[in-house]
């Protein structure tokens, strides 16, 4: 994974075996046991969502489809809420859901960062000074004020609407991550080889520079996810998020609408609690351990 | 000044204006692009408050000329901008006829007082958390000791807030629950009214700097870290220096700009932290202020709030960025290529 860094002429040679990948992937995660746990507690909350959600009946999570604010019991293990849903069943519903805001939210972030940078470390120019210049302008204006005006007024409905808004207002940390690692690299011998040797443009973009920048792509990731999530279960407690659908920002929102914190029912928000938990515990487990491939100047700016 | 050339100080005056003009573009736009027309919707609402008044239908006409909703859309555009540089967000539609601006100001007070405390605080503790990680002298179980303060750092800011409220003011009922005072006491400048302010202030307080405090001490100590091989670090110890004055003036002074300049990055994620945070305690700042007229569908307020805070972090960052260079002479931005 050290291919960030070295200038080598062919440096996408080593991954041509699938037996070399997969090596290289498996001494990976041996060499990063800190990565590794954190893919870990994310993997065992998703399948806790996944397998849960074969063996109840996700009628459970409909408003008084059970009795209210029963304390955790035999029939319904997490107890259910003051709207009559059972606690399992939200929990099971809504953990992938707040995965997959998080998920689709970063891909899309990542995926605008990663062209506008691209393009603007490549070409340089006016057209650089005017991304960087934009998404300087966005990091500084905090994100949340505008998701809130924006959810304000669409009135989300939908998980994927969600993840679009969040996602199209977390691409410029990726992308001027992106545009710095670019600009050295464009410069490199294998770059001016590949150019001498008669490679157009999107070919030494796709082909020489990209390869080398997958540490920083997978950090961005990680670090768009983890933000998307924050962002989503922020918007999600002040009651913006999706509104057909269990998530646990929701559920937080509910228990602190009907004070759950105040009525001792410690079984309506200590679940998306330790949830939450566990999620930024592996997110930032998982990011951690990239910002040493990827960024080590950019350390502790995880939480965008 | 050194190191401060005039085009460095254009350049970022010119990226503060660039700030306030996109928060306020998105806070003009938003409502237009968004379906279902909320603005003719707010002025229908209103319209049908006074529905039973006669002529109900002109004096929906005369609300939208009020708004200015019947000019071409540039029109609104230049106005609207024109307003908003004087402050000028127009009236609430929760507290009509209420200027949005008197809604807000008292909010911005209780907001910079709660997030500048914090943000102090985090800095001060970060910088010596770090600093003493990184060092040699500290004693082993300090050493061990510290990490613990990290781990407010995986969650979210309004979770803390939960938590910390749930068990210091709910279970231990030893500091208040909500709000920024109490509410039998006189708003005015004396000893008992500072003593509420600051029991109501703790806990929102430390919400926001146990959440963040971890970070800045992990950059520090990356920073303090590499200033230990430095040549000055060996002549400050060959020349016999006490080892707090090696440590404090030589080590973490060296260290610090880069800090400075992470707060001024930093500075979006904790105000966007910080309205949470304020909508958990009930605190009756710019964030909680904001979750009101979201309820109440107050979407002037809204704006007049969200571009509030976009520039008070623009603001901010633009004074990082002027005095940055005095905190670091190293660095001169004569001649900077690109931002």
């Amino acid at each position: 994974m050290h291919t960030a860094t070295l200038p080598g002429t062919t440096p996408f040679s080593a991954l041509t075996t699938l037996r070399g990948a997969l090596r290289r992937v498996v001494d990976f995660f041996r060499e990063n046991r800190l990565f590794t746990g954190g893919v870990v507690l994310l993997l065992a909350l998703y399948l806790f969502g996944l397998i849960g959600l074969q063996l109840i009946s996700p009628k459970g999570a409909d408003m008084g489809a059970v009795p209210l604010n029963l304390s955790p019991s035999a029939a319904h293990p997490l107890g259910t809420d003051g709207l009559g849903r059972d606690m399992l069943a939200v929990m099971v519903i809504g953990i992938p859901n707040t995965f997959k805001i998080g998920f689709l939210a970063g891909a899309v972030g990542v995926i605008i960062g990663t062209l506008i940078g691209l393009f603007a470390g490549y070409y340089r120019g006016y057209a650089d000074t005017i991304f960087s210049s934009f998404a300087d302008v966005m990091l500084v204006i905090p994100t949340l004020a505008i998701l809130i005006t924006v959810s304000a007024y669409v009135r989300v409905v939908t998980v994927e609407i969600m993840a679009l808004i969040v996602g199209l207002l977390a691409w410029p940390l990726p992308a001027r991550v992106i545009r710095s690692q670019t600009l050295s690299l464009r410069d490199r011998l294998f770059v001016q080889v590949a150019k001498l040797s008669g490679e157009n443009d999107f070919e030494i973009i796709t082909l020489q520079i990209l390869p080398n920048l997958t540490a920083y792509l997978a950090a961005s990731f990680v670090g768009a996810v983890s933000g998307g999530i924050l962002a989503s279960v922020g918007l999600e407690v002040l009651g913006l998020g999706p509104q057909n659908v269990p998530t646990i920002g929701r559920t937080l929102f509910y228990a602190f609408k009907y004070t759950a914190l105040f009525r001792g029912m410690w079984w309506w928000w200590a679940p998306p609690v330790v949830t939450l938990a566990i999620i930024f515990t592996g997110l930032f487990q998982m990011s951690i351990s990239l910002d040493k491939y990827a960024n080590p100047r950019l350390k502790g700016s995880t939480r965008g | 000044m050194r190191g401060l050339d005039l085009g460095y100080f254009l350049r970022r005056i010119g990226m503060f204006f660039l700030v306030v003009f996109v928060a306020a573009s998105f806070n003009f736009f938003i409502p237009r692009l968004a379906p279902g027309n909320p603005i003719g919707a707010i002025t229908s609402r209103m319209a049908n408050a006074s529905a039973g008044i006669e002529n109900g239908q002109a004096m929906f006409e005369a609300y939208r000329k009020r708004f200015g909703l019947d000019e071409p859309i540039y029109v609104q555009y230049v106005r609207y901008m024109w307003n908003t540089v004087r402050l000028d967000f127009g009236q609430s539609l929760s507290a009509y006829p209420a200027d949005v601006w008197e809604i807000i100001r008292p909010a911005v007070g209780w907001s910079l007082g709660l997030i500048g405390v914090s943000v102090l605080f985090t800095f001060a503790l970060g910088v010596t958390i770090g600093a003493l990680l990184a060092w040699k002298g500290t004693p082993g179980i300090v050493k061990t000791l510290l990490p613990i303060t990290m781990i407010g750092g995986v969650l979210p800011y309004y979770l803390l807030a939960m938590l910390l409220l749930y068990v210091f003011a709910f279970t231990a009922r030893l500091l208040p629950i909500s709000g920024a005072y109490d509410s039998g006491i006189r708003n005015e400048l004396s000893w008992p009214y500072i003593g509420t302010v600051a029991r109501h202030a703790v806990l929102p307080a430390l919400s926001i700097i146990l959440t963040s405090v971890g970070g800045w001490a992990l950059t520090m100590r990356g920073l303090m870290v590499n200033t230990i091989g430095e040549d000055y670090m060996l002549l400050a110890d060959a020349k016999g220096l006490q080892k707090w004055r090696i440590l404090w003036w030589y080590s973490v002074r060296n260290a610090i700009p880069p800090q400075v300049t992470h707060l001024a990055i930093a500075l979006g994620y904790v105000v966007s932290g910080a309205i949470l945070v304020e909508i958990v305690y009930s605190y009756p700042g710019l964030g909680y202020q904001l979750y009101l007229s979201i309820v109440n569908s107050d979407y002037t307020v809204i704006q007049g709030i969200t571009l509030i805070l976009a520039v008070s972090v623009g603001l901010c960052v633009l004074i990082i960025d002027l005095i940055y260079p005095r905190l670091d002479p190293r660095v001169t931005y004569v001649a900077e290529s690109s931002g």
